[in-house]
């Protein structure tokens, strides 16, 4: 059954008189443990959408479900309790933890909220947590702010699975991460996907990463959804010259060996 | 506790905060200082300063002891001060997290109520708001802090309006985090620093609006402060200067020592943020 089903989506932004449409008409469907990439120029509205379908933001017009579910009419305290399936990972890997907060407070919200696992076994849950993301169980005492940038993701991870979500929108989260970092986190993402079939919507405007993890490619261009297809198709034939353009960016990306994720839907 | 550590750290924060702990230990410690009702008569009137030890810095027109009037005058000027600026905060805080969080038309009307009050010199009011209640401490301090609660609510309502726009916030909401624990656990303990180093600067200003209501006659007439000390000396000014003098320069060092204080602390807080 489709996971996600995003029908005719839009929304206006009014600043200064002047009128943007940051999404208009979008429509798309994600299945569950598949990767869509979302791919467009800077300002085509990719973050617009992401945050749409997190309820960040609220929609002009256009309906979303999800997990069977009419999502934009949820409301209060159900919202808050269907959230635990829908996650976000960010991209600013300092902005998006409290500076305040400790390894173990970021992971132990979503535990606590959602009420995953009793409250005696939520150290070991956030033990387990971080073990699964490749890092030490003695980093749950260290402030947020004295890890790296690419441990901050690595835990922005692990809270977005603490609840065991179906679908994690991942907008550009790999785009402040070093190039050597960034391979790592792009496997752990794969694994955690084979492992758990969870879907992912890969907000980028890097070609080369969504190539690497996405099994459809979504390209984006003001507002608009102009090419959706698989990610090799897309690559080597661009329909839409949004996608063209996209990928004359990327000099190597058509001449590379093509490998796909390695496991199929 | 770390806090103050780094504070001490700057030059600024270290003399600020050695004034304040002196100034402090004073008020405390006035009873034990200087026994007895400093508004008394004790001695000859108009002694000089430096003459007698009995009265190091001599005695007033009416005998009183001029060092006891200044020992005893740092608590009202401390109380009074820090009262004012508790309550200021407090007001300003309330008022700023409200219209911060509701948004909307309540927001509107919050915020021209701030301008209203910001337009009217907070002297004014304070000045209108005693002549017309009376002049006790309670009243002092609540015409004070009436006069200086604008620029804390404004500032609070503005961290509350950045930081809700933080990834942090948006992080939280996805978690599904009730708003009230988002407003109070993730908005308001990062929204306070700022408002707390602009604490400093009122309570500066509270001691220095609570010295001229006394000066114009307008505090409580039942304790001594340092407007009032100033005041009486006033009008001898030409033959004993040191009546006017002393209390002035009290007041010049523990405005001083504030300032310093606060700049120590903004210092401080951001050296805090900029750390990785
Ligand atoms: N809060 C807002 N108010 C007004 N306009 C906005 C707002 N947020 C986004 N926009 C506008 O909407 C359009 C889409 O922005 P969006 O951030 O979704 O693009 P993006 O594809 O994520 O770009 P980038 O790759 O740079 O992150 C842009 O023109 C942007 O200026
Ligand atoms: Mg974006």
């Amino acid at each position: 059954m489709t996971l996600l089903t995003i029908e005719n989506l839009s929304k206006r932004f009014s600043s200064g008189g002047r009128e943007v449409a940051a999404v208009s008409d979008v429509s798309l469907t994600l299945e569950p443990g598949e990767t869509l990439g979302l791919v467009g120029a800077s300002g085509s509205g990719k973050t617009t959408l992401a945050r749409i379908l997190m309820r960040l933001l609220p929609a002009d017009a256009g309906a979303i479900r999800f997990e069977g579910e009419d999502w934009l009419t949820l409301s209060g305290a159900e919202l808050r309790h269907r959230r635990a399936r829908m996650q976000m990972v960010f991209q600013d890997v300092l902005g998006a933890f409290n500076p305040r907060a400790t390894v173990a407070s970021v992971l132990d919200d979503p535990l606590r909220i959602h009420n995953i696992v009793p409250k005696a076994e939520r150290p070991r849950e956030i033990a387990a947590l971080l073990d699964r993301v490749g890092l030490l169980a003695s980093y749950a005492e260290r402030s947020i702010r004295d890890v790296s940038g690419g441990q901050r993701q690595r835990i922005a991870i692990a809270r977005a699975i603490a609840t065991k979500p179906s679908l994690i929108v991942l907008d550009e989260a790999v785009s402040a991460l070093d190039v050597s970092i960034r391979g790592k986190i792009l496997e752990l993402l794969v694994e955690l996907q084979e492992e758990r079939s969870i879907s992912y919507l890969f907000v980028s405007h890097d070609l080369a990463v969504l190539r690497a993890v996405s099994h459809r490619i979504a390209v984006m261009e003001t507002g608009r959804l102009t090419e959706t297809g698989p990610t090799r198709q897309v690559i080597e034939n661009p329909q839409s010259p949004a996608a063209r353009a996209l990928i004359g960016a990327v000099p190597r990306l058509v001449t590379e060996p093509t490998e796909g994720p390695s496991h199929d839907v | 506790m770390r806090l103050l550590r780094d504070l001490v750290r700057t030059p600024e924060g270290a003399i600020g905060f050695g004034i304040l702990a002196a100034l402090v230990l004073i008020a405390l410690l006035a009873p034990a200082l200087s026994p007895g009702d400093p508004l008394r008569i004790a001695g000859r009137a108009l002694l000089p300063p430096f003459i007698d030890p009995a009265f190091p810095l001599g005695t007033d027109r009416l005998g009183r002891d001029v060092l006891a009037g200044i020992i005893h005058g740092t608590r009202t000027s401390l109380a009074v001060g820090l009262a004012a600026a508790l309550a200021a905060i407090a007001i300003g805080l309330c008022l700023g997290l409200t219209a911060g969080f509701a948004g909307g038309l309540i927001d509107e009307g919050l915020m021209r109520v701030v301008d209203a009050f910001q337009i009217v010199p907070s002297f004014l009011l304070a000045l209108a708001f005693v002549s017309v209640i009376g002049a006790s401490v309670p009243v002092v301090v609540m015409a004070i802090a009436l006069g200086a609660w604008a620029d804390p609510a404004r500032l609070t309502r503005a961290q509350v309006l950045s930081i809700r726009e933080r990834d942090y916030v948006a992080s939280a909401r996805v978690i599904g985090m009730h708003p009230a624990e988002i407003a109070f656990r993730e908005i308001l303990p990062n929204a306070l620093p700022p408002v707390l180093a602009l604490s400093a600067i009122i309570v500066a200003a509270a001691i220095l609006t609570e010295a001229a209501l006394s000066f114009l006659g307008l505090g409580d007439p039942n304790v001594v402060t340092w407007g009032s000390m100033i005041a009486e000396g006033r009008n001898i000014l030409r033959s004993s200067p040191s009546l006017s003098i002393f209390p002035g320069v009290a007041l010049v060092v523990t405005v001083v020592g504030v300032y310093l204080f606060s700049e120590g602390l903004t210092k401080a807080l951001a050296g805090r943020r900029l750390e990785p």
